[in-house]
């Protein structure tokens, strides 16, 4: 799957989320809970703002010097027998693991959950030489029964499915017989994929940080999937965005511990799997060859700019779980696998403004997702600044949008024509107000009375009001 | 094992060390001093009676039984848990642990397999067909309720993930306060530069998902239920 999802048009995405009524109902549900089990972590820990800067701070000083810790983690990686390649673009990662697969001659792939392996439409290259990929998180297994739906949440990505609907999916698709119960669901999921773990050829997994100083990679799941990934199959390939690394392990406890409850509220995933080369000799299971490939992307495009915080994410999803514009158009709406805040700001940045100029003006810059960033991202800054680029540096705001800015711009440069304008718009008004509010505006105000009415300038401009209340004893008003 | 391939790298690094500016790769860099250190004040002073308290409530959050034992009662308390799992068939890894406690011959007079560390189809096909799989924890992590497996040689990373039931044996002594205490010893070996396990699991009770409307459910792909058994005297 590739980074952009869905319908071309930002407008014809949002309209349909709005109009999902049941994705509108699961998404607020999930918001609820994930933003109190949240809290509830946080408030658990007592010093959860040392917490977060000492999270900042890591986060800042690995990617200020990127370049030596990923030497290091190549070295390390190399020097325990396992395969290191650098993928400057997706083409190039995809390439080297299509070459692995077919010296490996592999046929089935299983392969646990990633963010990176879909934004560089990794399945559909493996696909392209004839590979079975199984996805095996049990959120990513549903939607790739259900005909490869995107992602709507990078943390629970089939958050937009109810039970009822995952049911009849398993049902069309795998014969299933029994009832809607996520019980039922999940342990027939077990069953269909417990045949797959055992028979995969290879194995694929992402990475959530690589440890620099020992060349290892830890996988922070519940489900045990990545495990049966990295246990069973004879090959293993982890794929990672160049970004996911800490220098050594006492900073891996804290981006762990800060993103287990951020994410889900959990003190500790069920598991946290720290992978260290292929298997040694005397080991009877795990891998006997493990390939690393480091993705770059675009990311290194962010590298030195006004956005190089947003690399520093360890994909939690916490500003997705409080986002107010997330809560109403949902995961799709986006059109990218990178959803909400975050999404808004990552997605133009690895793409670009053609793609995605619309998303950093999805936001009300509430200033919700900065606060709860668990390394201190400055998320709403950072999309007031892609703002300010779309309009002054790539001058992508629409032809209609620069007309009104440069007509207000000459409006208020004057005071006889200001005086005039503020004079004259009560009765321009006129027309369109009914008990003194307009319900259906012209021209540009249409947008704004589609959602809610637009009061009629009063007939008295503040600055008159203010010189004739005297003159009316209305001193002390 | 001989030593893996590296493939494009210079270029690679090189644009990223024009963008941030970076110094060069063969010149260390120095770690900061972090300015906070909130992970060494996490149940500080706790004595090892408190952290198994900790321990036992946090076993509720994560649907995992717990019991205490001792040494002398161990076997009893391995037999209760099987019978409260229904189950018979049992893998457990290959660890002179079980020998030291005296559990090696309880295990071996039920339909219990070693693992084997020379023989991969075998053990693994073992290990999918046992009801219960059973490991000493290495660290165990009072907060969080983890326990801490070091899976290299005889200690296969299948034992504590196929079995529908886990069972993991603590050590008293092996009881520390969080993860911090488990990542600081891995750091000091990695600093002397001593191999460290190919495969470090941390395991918090049993698997589970919420992937389904956000429901909770326990038991996906690695085990369904999961008990702790805290032995005193070891």
């Amino acid at each position: 799957m590739p980074m952009h999802i869905g319908e071309k048009d930002f407008k014809k995405r949002v309209t349909k989320g709005l109009e999902d009524d049941f994705m509108r109902g699961a998404v607020r549900s999930a918001q609820g809970r994930l933003q109190d089990k949240r809290a509830t972590a946080a408030d658990e820990l007592g010093d959860w703002e040392d917490w977060r800067t000492l999270g900042s701070e890591i986060r800042s000083h690995t990617i200020e010097h990127l370049d030596y810790y990923l030497h290091q983690l190549s070295e390390k990686v190399a020097e325990l027998g396992g395969h290191v390649f650098f993928a400057e673009t997706g083409e190039e990662a995809n390439e080297y693991i299509q070459k692995v697969a077919t010296e490996k001659e592999a046929k089935k792939i299983a392969k646990s959950k990633s963010m990176v392996t879909e934004e560089i439409s990794m399945n559909e290259a493996l696909e392209a030489i004839g590979c079975e990929v199984i996805e095996t998180d049990l959120g990513e297994y549903i939607l790739q029964i259900d005909d490869h739906d995107p992602p709507s949440h990078i943390v629970a990505p089939a958050l937009h499915k109810n039970k009822e609907q995952i049911r009849d999916v398993f049902h069309e698709k795998l014969d299933y017989l029994k009832s809607e119960k996520p019980e039922e669901l999940a342990l027939f999921a077990r069953e269909k994929l417990r045949e797959e773990f055992l028979s995969a050829d290879l194995g694929i997994t992402g990475c959530n940080f690589a440890v620099a100083e020992s060349g290892s990679f830890a996988l922070v799941t519940n489900e045990g999937n990545a495990r049966m990934v990295s246990a069973l199959p004879k090959t293993q390939i982890t794929v990672m965005g160049m970004e996911r690394i800490v220098p050594g392990w006492e900073e891996l406890d804290i981006v762990v511990s800060l993103l287990t409850r951020a994410a889900v509220g959990q003190k500790l995933t069920s598991y946290i799997t720290a992978l260290t080369g292929p298997k040694q000799l005397e080991e009877a299971d795990g891998p006997e060859e493990f390939h690393l490939v480091i993705v770059d992307n675009g990311r290194s495009k962010i590298l030195g700019t006004e956005f190089q915080e947003a690399l520093h994410c360890i994909r939690c999803a916490a500003c997705i779980n409080v986002c107010p514009v997330y809560r109403h158009v949902g995961g799709h709406a986006y059109g990218s696998i990178y959803p909400g805040p975050i999404g808004a700001v990552l997605s133009p940045l690895l793409s670009d403004y053609d793609e995605y100029k619309e998303l950093p003006y999805a936001s009300s810059l509430c200033g919700a997702c900065t606060e709860v960033c668990p390394v201190k991202i400055p998320l709403h800054e950072q999309l007031i600044m892609h703002r300010r680029k779309i309009v002054e540096d790539e001058k992508k705001s629409t032809l209609s949008e620069r007309v009104v800015m440069r007509g207000f711009e000459q409006l208020v440069n004057s005071a006889n024509l200001y005086r005039t304008a503020t004079k004259m718009a009560p009765f321009l008004t006129t027309p369109f107000a009914k008990n003194q509010l307009i319900t259906k505006g012209p021209g540009p105000l249409k947008h704004w009375t589609h959602a809610r009415d637009f009061p009629q300038p009063a007939n008295e401009r503040f600055r008159d009001w203010f010189e004739n209340r005297q003159k009316r004893g209305e001193k002390n008003a | 094992m001989p030593k893996g391939n590296i493939i494009n790298r210079d270029s690679f690094l090189t644009n990223i060390r024009e963008k941030i500016g970076g110094i060069a790769a063969d010149k260390p860099v120095e770690k900061p001093s972090w300015s906070v250190k909130p992970q060494k004040k996490v149940l500080e002073g706790y004595d090892q009676d408190q952290l198994i308290s900790v321990l036992r409530e946090q076993c509720k959050e994560i649907h995992t039984d717990f019991y205490q034992t001792t040494l002398a009662e161990l076997t009893g308390t391995i037999t209760e848990v099987m019978e409260e799992y229904e189950s018979e068939s049992i893998v457990y890894s290959d660890d002179p642990r079980f020998d030291n406690a005296n559990i090696e011959e309880y295990l071996q007079g039920l339909n219990a397999f070693k693992w084997d560390r020379n023989d991969r189809e075998n053990s693994i096909k073992v290990a999918e067909r046992a009801e219960v799989g059973i490991t000493f924890s290495d660290i165990t992590l009072a907060e969080s309720g983890t326990v801490v497996l070091l899976n290299d040689k005889g200690q296969g990373r299948s034992v504590s993930l196929l079995p529908a039931n886990y069972i993991a044996i603590i050590p008293k002594t092996s009881i520390v306060k969080r993860m911090t205490q488990a990542t600081d010893y891995i750091h000091a070996k990695v600093e002397k530069g001593e191999d460290i396990a190919s495969c470090i699991n941390f395991i918090t009770g049993p698997s589970n998902s919420a992937d389904i409307e956000m429901n909770l459910v326990v038991g996906v792909h690695g085990p369904i239920r999961a008990a702790y058994i805290v032995v005193d005297d070891l």
